[in-house]
């Protein structure tokens, strides 16, 4: 890992300890184990869309499958959650093969409104074979490990932030790595990437089936932390805000998947008092950050830190 | 090591190439020259499997390689640059260095993830070696510039840093010395013999630079229309009266009083 990553590493593995202790009030650690079950699929499609370079609008698709297939084999089965969730897992992934066989010939727009058309075709299957159709269904059992079952919400926090931080250190090491870069150079120039001899395909179809993963996992703790699912928050809205969160985190950069992730969640939270004029200021804010900042916000964090020491270093 | 035996290609009504045969020795730097639109960059995408010939074969070391995808012809050992700069722009000069050794490395997503013990070893294999062809081809103090920054002159030869790290035998140089200077042209020359004489790689280049191609080319074939006019050492090419007509015109189509040495 590169010094910055490690700083910011040990900064979020401090906040994650930090929060439940310093601040003991349910609806703040709510609001936080909504964000980080938003980071991890931000941090999904940050690798796919700002590395890799592919786009996708099909990633609630995923996040639902992830919700839905790990209830039902908890519920009705009684599989234990952790094989439930990584049986999730499985389904996804070979969704996101089956997805990545019209993606791999698609490129910009059009590989949009492919995946596009993928999300919509998960939520027309889960409204209309879905159990409890549109209205969704309940009593999804809670999360348990080893005997040991999470119901309290600290312990939810803790299982989930947990995992964000373990999903971050691994997408860390991928992305500095052999991989991580030819994903990079794919975003860059196929063309050069095959008189290199990277095999184009399987890496894009690798790196479609770990955005899937991600999300997955991440719809499995939702759906056994909410304990009730139903379609509707596994619609394109969701897509549009797991990519308004990496875009506005900064699309270029891991950590801002994870910040953008935060913002997003917990905006609509503080613009509470607005009452009915919330969603309007909401639209107002990502319309004004995303006009003055373009990059996204842990990318321009970056310079305006490089250029202050900039001027740390110059008065020596 | 190269043979192009009786290529031909047409898009759509257009030839682009018409029953082209020639051989490319082991060790030799083959250029390839003609006017515009004579087909050589037409050749070199045949050759790297980006186009499929109509007709024809491509054989490199006893293979037929026509129908293998870029990728499988890359690993075979034929890398390339290419005419208009194919480099990783928003990505280091060393980082460009580093995807070209892709191929001849292999850890993969999960154990890059869990940053496997083999897998720093090798990250650090592919750092050194990529450091060592950057000192090679006099990059080492762009390392950590992005590719997209560099002059053109450094880019071209930024590429060709990125195709020797494939560890190919063949280069194929698509117009190395494009945009250009005279400096910049000398020093790509040079990089060029030394790749040839200290790495032992053949070359084919396609080039425009007839200054360059003569100094440095141990054969040339020369394409016009299409189709091979002339094959040789660069001083028979020169003295071919069919390539002196391709290139300068037949005397006929020269206006009277007309003289070509002012």
């Amino acid at each position: 890992m590169k010094k910055g990553d490690s700083i910011a590493f040990f900064v979020l593995i401090f906040l994650i300890i930090l929060l439940p202790v310093l601040s003991g009030s349910t609806y703040t650690l709510t609001v936080g184990i909504f964000s980080g079950i938003n980071a991890l699929v931000a941090i999904g499609l940050c690798i796919l869309m700002g590395y890799a370079g592919q786009v996708s609008l099909g990633q609630a698709g995923f996040y639902g499958i992830g919700a839905y297939v790990s209830s039902v084999l908890s519920l009705h089965i009684g599989l234990p959650i952790v094989i439930s969730t990584i049986f999730a897992m499985i389904v996804a992934a070979i969704a996101a093969v089956i997805l990545s066989v019209p993606a791999l010939r698609l490129k910009g727009h059009y590989l949009a409104v492919a995946t596009l058309g993928f999300g919509e075709i998960i939520y027309i299957i889960l409204n209309e074979w879905g159990p409890g159709g549109p209205s969704g269904f309940g009593d999804i059992p809670h999360f348990s490990l080893l005997g040991y079952t999470v119901d309290s919400t600290t312990g939810y926090f803790y299982l989930i932030w947990g995992l964000v931080a373990a999903v971050m250190f691994f997408s860390i090491n991928l992305i500095h790595s052999r991989t991580g870069r030819a994903l990079r150079a794919i975003h860059e120039s196929e063309l050069a990437c095959n008189a290199m001899g990277l095999n184009v395909v399987a890496l894009k179809i690798k790196v479609f089936i770990l955005s899937a993963v991600y999300a997955s996992l991440a719809g499995s703790l939702y759906a056994h932390y909410v304990t009730f699912i139903s379609p509707s928050s596994f619609s394109l809205f969701y897509s549009i805000l797991v990519l308004m969160m990496v875009i506005v985190g900064g699309i270029t950069n891991l950590w801002g998947a994870i910040i953008g992730a935060v913002v997003i969640t917990v905006l609509p939270e503080l613009l509470r008092r607005f009452e009915e004029l919330d969603v309007l200021v909401y639209g107002l804010i990502l319309t004004l950050s995303l006009m003055f900042f373009k990059k996204g916000l842990v990318p321009i964090l970056i310079e305006k830190i490089k250029k202050l020491r900039g001027f740390a270093v110059a008065k020596h | 090591m190269l043979s192009i035996k009786e290529i031909s290609k047409s898009f759509g009504g257009l030839t682009a190439l018409r029953q082209i045969s020639f051989d490319v020795k082991k060790g030799d730097i083959k250029a390839l020259i003609g006017p515009n639109g004579a087909g050589k960059t037409t050749l070199l995408n045949i050759v790297s499997g980006i186009y499929q010939p109509d007709n024809g074969e491509v054989i490199f070391l006893g293979e037929k390689i026509v129908h293998l995808a870029p990728t499988k012809i890359a690993r075979k050992g034929i890398s390339r640059t290419f005419q208009h700069v194919e480099l990783f722009g928003n990505m280091t000069v060393i980082e460009n260095i580093m995807v070209g050794r892709h191929a001849k490395t292999k850890s993969g997503f999960f154990s890059s993830g869990f940053k496997l013990p083999f897998v720093m070893k090798e990250e650090r294999e592919i750092q050194r070696k990529s450091e060592e062809i950057l000192e090679y081809i006099n990059l080492g103090h762009r390392k950590d510039e992005y590719a997209s920054n560099l002059p053109i002159g450094e880019q071209r030869i930024l590429e060709i840093g990125r195709a020797l790290a494939t560890e190919p035998r063949l280069v194929l140089l698509d117009e190395p010395a494009a945009g250009l200077n005279m400096r910049e042209t000398r020093n790509l020359g040079e990089i060029i013999k030394k790749i040839r004489e200290e790495l032992k790689i053949t070359i084919v280049l396609v080039e425009h630079d007839m200054d360059l191609v003569m100094r440095i080319s141990d054969s040339v074939t020369v394409l016009n229309f299409g189709e091979v006019i002339a094959d040789g050492t660069p001083l028979e090419v020169q003295k071919n009266p069919e390539v002196i007509v391709a290139y300068l015109g037949d005397e006929e189509d020269i206006p009277r009083g007309y003289n070509a040495h002012t």
